[in-house]
Formats: C-alpha cells, structure tokens, sequence
C-alpha cells in the first residue's frame, strides 16, 4: 500500500493505526460469504419454484434483488473489517461499481443469452434456443443494413455540426455587446427534449399545409415543400432537427476551450500581422484541437444513440430512409414483438460501436500526440 | 501631409473594415437567435390560437390574431378552468411529478454515487484484481458509450420478473445509469483541480478520509456538484426511449405523454402546442436561469 501511495505524487497517504486481529478478518469473509451463499439460495429456490419443481417459493423474484444488496452492503462492511482505515478508500468506488454490475452486467448477461432465441412475444411457445438462425436472418435482412450506413451518414454529419458550432463559438467569443443574452439564447434548444422538438419543428412548422417553414419555402418558390417524401431530403430533415437541438453542446464545450486559451498567443499574432484567416488557422484552430477532439467524441457518442426524434417523426419512413439502428429495432419490438432476433441486432451494433470507438480513440489520440 | 493624409485614410478604411465586421457578426449572432428562439415562440403563441389562426398561418398575437385560451383550457389550464376539476389536467400533473420526482432523484443518486467514485478515482490508488485506477475509470466512463437499445429489452423481462416494470423505482435506477459516467466524468476533474494539501492537513487534524471528503473537500466543490446535477437533470427530464419501453400507465413520464398524444391523429395544434410548452417550460426557466452551471459542467469535461 505504501510504495503504491508514494508510487504517485498525487494520491493521499493513509495512515493505518488500528491493529487488525485475525478473528476479525475471518468474520469479514465470513460476512460475504454467507451473505453471497445467500443470494444464491434465494436464486435457486425462486428457480425450482418457477419451473414446478418445489411448491413454495417468493411472488417474484424481487427477493433475490434485496438479497443482492445484502451482499453489495457485506462487501462494503468487509472491506473495512479486513483492510481498516485504508480499506475505507474501496468505498468510495465500491458503492457505483456494483450499481453498475446490477443493472448492466445482469441485463447485459440475460441479454446475450436471449438473441440466440426465437423468442417472439407474440408466439404462444416461449423462447426457444435457435442457435445462429439470428444471426443468418440479419444477414439477409437489408433493412439492418440500411440503418447501418444511415448511421454513418448522421454521424458524418457531424463536420457540418462542428463547423456550425465553431463558428457560433467564435461568435460569442469575440468582443460583443450581451453576450449572456446570447449564450442563453443560443443554449436553449438543448434544454428542449428532442420528442418536444419533434412536434414544435418536425409536425408543426414542417407541416405541408399550415407550417410557417413550409410557407416560406412556398414563397421561395418550392411549390410541394414536402419535408418527409423523398428519402434524401428527409435524411437531411432529420439531420436538420438532430443538429438544432445538439450543436448547443458542442458550442459550449468549444467556447470553454477558446475561453481557456491564453489572450497573449492571439495578440502576438496580431502583432506579427497575420491576418484573422490566418490566425485562426494557425493559431486558434491547432490549440483548439483537444477540445474539439473531445466535443466531436462526445457529439459522436450522443448521435450514435439517436432514435427519439426518428419514431416520433418519420418512424423511420419512407421505406426505412430515416432508420437509425435505435428507432428499427425499437419497431422491431413495439410492432413485430421480435425479442430474440431485436436482440441480437442490439448487440451487434453494441460490437459494431465498440470496435469503431476503441479505434476512433485510439487513432485520434495517436494523432494528437504526433510531434507537430 | 500626404504621409499623415495616407494614415487618416488607412484609419477610415480600417473603420469602415470593423465596421462591416460588426454588422456581419451582430448579423450573424441575431440569425441564429432567431433560429434558436422562434421554434419555441412558434410553441408558445401556437397554443393561443384557434383552427382559423393556424390555417390562415398567423404569426403575431394581437396583431393578426386574438389570443384564446382554447389549447390552456384541453389541458386544463386556462385561467377558467384552473379551479374546477379536470381529467386532462389531473393525467399532465401526474406525468408532471413523474418526470420531476424521476429526474431529481435519479440526478441525486448519480451526484452521490458519481462524485464519491470520482473522489476515490482521483486520490487513492486501486487495485481490485487486475482492475487499476485506469481501468476502473474506463469502465465508468464506458458506459456513456453503451447504447440504450442494448439495455432495453433484457431491462424490461428483468424488471417484469422483479415486479418493478412501470414503477418509478425502475425509472430511477436505470436514469442514474445513464448520467452517472458523466457526473464522474464531470466531477473527477473538479477533484483533480483540488489541491491535496487540503485533505493532508485535514488527515493530520485528525479527521477520518470520510471526514476529511464530507467536511473540507465536498464545500469546495459544491459549484461542480451543482453543475453536475443540473446537467443530469436536463438528460434525465428530456430521456424519453426507456421511459416508452418501461412504463406504461403508472409511471409514465412526460416526453412519454407528448409522444402518444402527438402521435394520435385529431389532437389540435392549439392543444398539441400547450402540452408541449408545458413540458418544455422548466427546463426552459432552468437554462434562462441556470445557464452558468450548465455552461461550467460542460467546460469541465472538455477542458483539461
């Protein structure tokens, strides 16, 4: 413990006075292990119970989650009974570490299991293991494939995103009266929940007939300002709405950077007489980097996880024109009951986002180490 | 003299350059005002109008159109019907306290749990098998990149079987799942900035490592643990995917309501629009008034 401490400059020392006694280290194991035993039992009783083999058990398997918090809170007691004063320092992660393996490791372990299945909600037989026919279906099922490079089209429409957000960043940067008036302002659509925008933008103002936006496109002389008919404009429709509502996050993060960046780098070049093209190029813009790098990954994080503007507008319509993974397997469940094969879908997508983030990362952090 | 001509004159063209400057950047600042603003005037003015308004696309109240409380009274609203009783209204108010109690507390959990694992993350050296401080931080931090769809349906046979599908509990756990990677992420960088004199002498007054977090280092950071709350109860009040899939009746939350009733064909604009005024309108005050906070959770995430 103490070479670890001095390891690092920047960790607290702790001191350890107490004695700890070999008794009351064996009761601490003692305490999780029985208090996991437990947990177990509880487990297989509601197990036997539920496929008919015992006649006694619990209403549901709300039990085993008590049991399962016996055990989190044995752990936690243990690791002072065992460790002392510095055993104390594991409870400060312990607590959001078994959160977390609560309500994902188990759904996440519940989950795989299920897109091997068949199991259809709507089918009077329960699931049933089908082996890799999941997977088989989804390689023939151009709908899938479809909302994949969808995918990549919204997250490609992030350049334009950042661009928009740099600009405004800038904006609000250089020296302008109000310019609270106008953070606020410009920081108001990411308040708005996208199922909100989507009736304010996407049903209202966008309506054919009455919606101020389509009135002015009539003007300008597009004579069927239809928003949602042809699968290109309604892909950038929904771009469109997506990016209202998100390019308030990246502004912000980018303001934060430019508010950082030292006031003497922008004057010196000034001074040298570069112009602002010039500067910005530059100057600003390879400071800026890290941030922006940041923004973007947290923008590309949020946009991969979009659906909620998508079911409510389009429903993926025209065809599946406007699909995001999300939005088709969540008609997958809600219209054709498909669990099993939805599933499956669900986590080869997960693979898919895992494998294109690990080298998003690293790449990009390759890059910005690169000796300029 | 020429040479001094030649200055004044380099002097008003440079005017006139920041001129032109200005207009460009005040234009461009008042554009995308507009673009930002007028959606949600187009909300709140379209829940004053009636069928002729809107068909006839007016846009100024008073002006071109007389304000009625049509939209206000289907909900229950109106100035008229505020005291009596109402069906609609009784259903929003429910929906309303749902959304609020599940995004505060859900936002409470996840500053609590979050800002402890960043506390630890940020001081103390770990190592729970091969797991280290790095590793530990990247398992947090990954979860930002799990995505829901993932999560939905096994969610929902397990809390079908632990009999907390459409409860307000299920709603709650599963929000703070969603906001805590960013509460850590938010709040590990605000630890960091705090100097680790501070504790050392807390430590050598005598004080537990528990004392020394709750009574030196918590009031210190208490502006990032505010901006870490508002952040989260901004996702947690917008999150409507969970919210459709795990509720039902009970524990429906607000963006769950405004999708079925915007979905649903015969509903009135004027009606539409007062619901979803009324569902975006403390966020809206939130980020009128707590913009700062907003502003400085974010900053501390992306800069380092």
């Amino acid at each position: 413990m103490a070479s670890n401490a001095s390891a690092d400059d920047n960790t607290l020392f702790v001191v350890q006075p107490e004695k700890i006694t070999p008794g009351r280290r064996r009761m601490g194991r003692a305490l999780v292990w029985s208090t996991f035993l437990l947990m177990l039992a509880a487990a297989l009783v509601q197990a036997l119970h539920v496929e008919g083999v015992i006649g006694y058990g619990f209403d549901n398997w709300r039990p085993l989650l008590y049991a399962y918090c016996l055990w989190a809170c044995a752990i936690a007691f243990s690791r002072v009974l065992i460790f002392g004063e510095s055993g104390k320092r594991s409870l400060f992660v312990l607590p959001a570490v078994m959160f977390i393996v609560a309500i994902v490791f188990f759904p996440l372990l519940f989950g795989l299991y299920v897109s091997f299945t068949d199991w259809n909600l709507s089918s009077l037989e329960g699931r049933k293991f089908n082996g890799l026919d999941n997977l088989r279906q989804m390689a023939g099922d151009p709908y899938y494939w479809n909302a994949l490079t969808n995918m990549v089209y919204y997250v490609l429409a992030i350049i334009v995103e950042y661009s928009i957000a740099f600009g405004l960043a800038l904006l609000l940067n250089s020296e302008i009266r109000a310019r609270k008036f106008f953070r606020v302002a410009f920081l108001l659509p990411l308040m708005m929940s996208p199922i909100a925008v989507s009736w304010m933008i996407g049903k209202s103002m966008l309506e054919i007939r009455f919606g101020p936006i389509a009135r002015f496109a009539r003007w300008l002389g597009w004579e069927s300002p239809t928003f949602f008919s042809s699968p290109e404009i309604a892909k950038f429709t929904i771009m469109v709405l997506d990016a209202w509502t998100y390019i308030p996050l990246m502004m912000l993060m980018l303001l934060a950077g430019l508010q950082a960046m030292p006031k003497e780098v922008l004057e010196a070049a000034k001074v040298d007489g570069a112009g602002p093209w010039k500067s910005f190029w530059e100057i600003v813009f390879p400071i800026m980097l890290p941030v922006s790098v940041t923004a973007v990954l947290i923008r590309i994080i949020f946009k991969l996880k979009l659906a909620d503007i998508i079911i409510a507008v389009t429903a993926g319509g025209p065809g599946g024109a406007t699909d995001s993974i999300t939005s088709f397997i969540f008609r997958e469940y809600r219209d054709r009951s498909n669990v099993g094969y939805g599933t499956l879908l669900a986590f080869v997508y997960l693979i898919i986002i895992i494998l294109f983030m690990t080298a998003l990362i690293r790449f990009v952090s390759r890059w910005l180490d690169r000796p300029a | 003299m020429p040479l001094e001509r030649k200055y004044a004159r380099g002097r008003h063209l440079r005017q006139a350059r920041s001129l032109s400057a200005r207009i460009a950047i005040y234009g461009a600042l008042f554009l995308w005002t507009f673009v930002c603003i007028f959606p949600i005037y187009w909300t709140a003015t379209t829940s004053f109008k009636i069928a002729p308004d809107v068909m006839r696309g007016h846009l100024i109240p008073w002006l071109d159109y007389a304000p009625n409380w049509k939209g206000w009274r289907s909900l229950g609203l109106s100035p008229d019907t505020i005291l009596e009783f109402s069906n609609p209204r009784a259903q929003f108010l429910s929906r309303f306290s749902n959304s609020l109690i599940c995004s505060l507390s859900a936002s409470f959990l996840a500053v609590v749990l979050g800002s402890m694992a960043a506390y630890g993350l940020s001081r103390f050296n770990y190592r729970f098998g091969f797991m280290k401080n790095q590793d530990i931080s990247f398992f947090f931090l990954s979860q930002l990149i799990l995505p829901p769809v993932v999560l939905a349906l096994p969610l929902l046979v397990l809390y079908k079987e632990l009999a907390m599908l459409d409860t307000l509990a299920g709603v709650i756990f599963l929000y703070t799942l969603m906001v805590l990677p960013i509460v850590i992420w938010i709040m590990r960088d605000q630890f960091n900035s705090v100097p680790i004199e501070l504790e050392e002498a807390a430590l050598v007054d005598g004080l537990s490592i528990w004392g020394a977090f709750f009574q030196i280092v918590v009031p210190v950071v208490i502006p990032g643990l505010v901006a870490s709350f508002i952040l989260s109860m901004v996702l947690c009040w917008n999150e409507y995917f969970f919210a459709s899939i795990l509720t039902s009746t009970h524990a429906t939350t607000l963006p769950a309501m405004v999708a079925t009733q915007t979905g649903s064909q015969g509903v009135g604009w004027w009606t539409m629009a007062a619901l979803t005024g009324a569902s975006i309108l403390p966020l809206l005050l939130v980020g009128i008034f707590l913009e700062r906070f907003i502003v400085k959770g974010m900053a501390a995430g992306a800069v380092k």
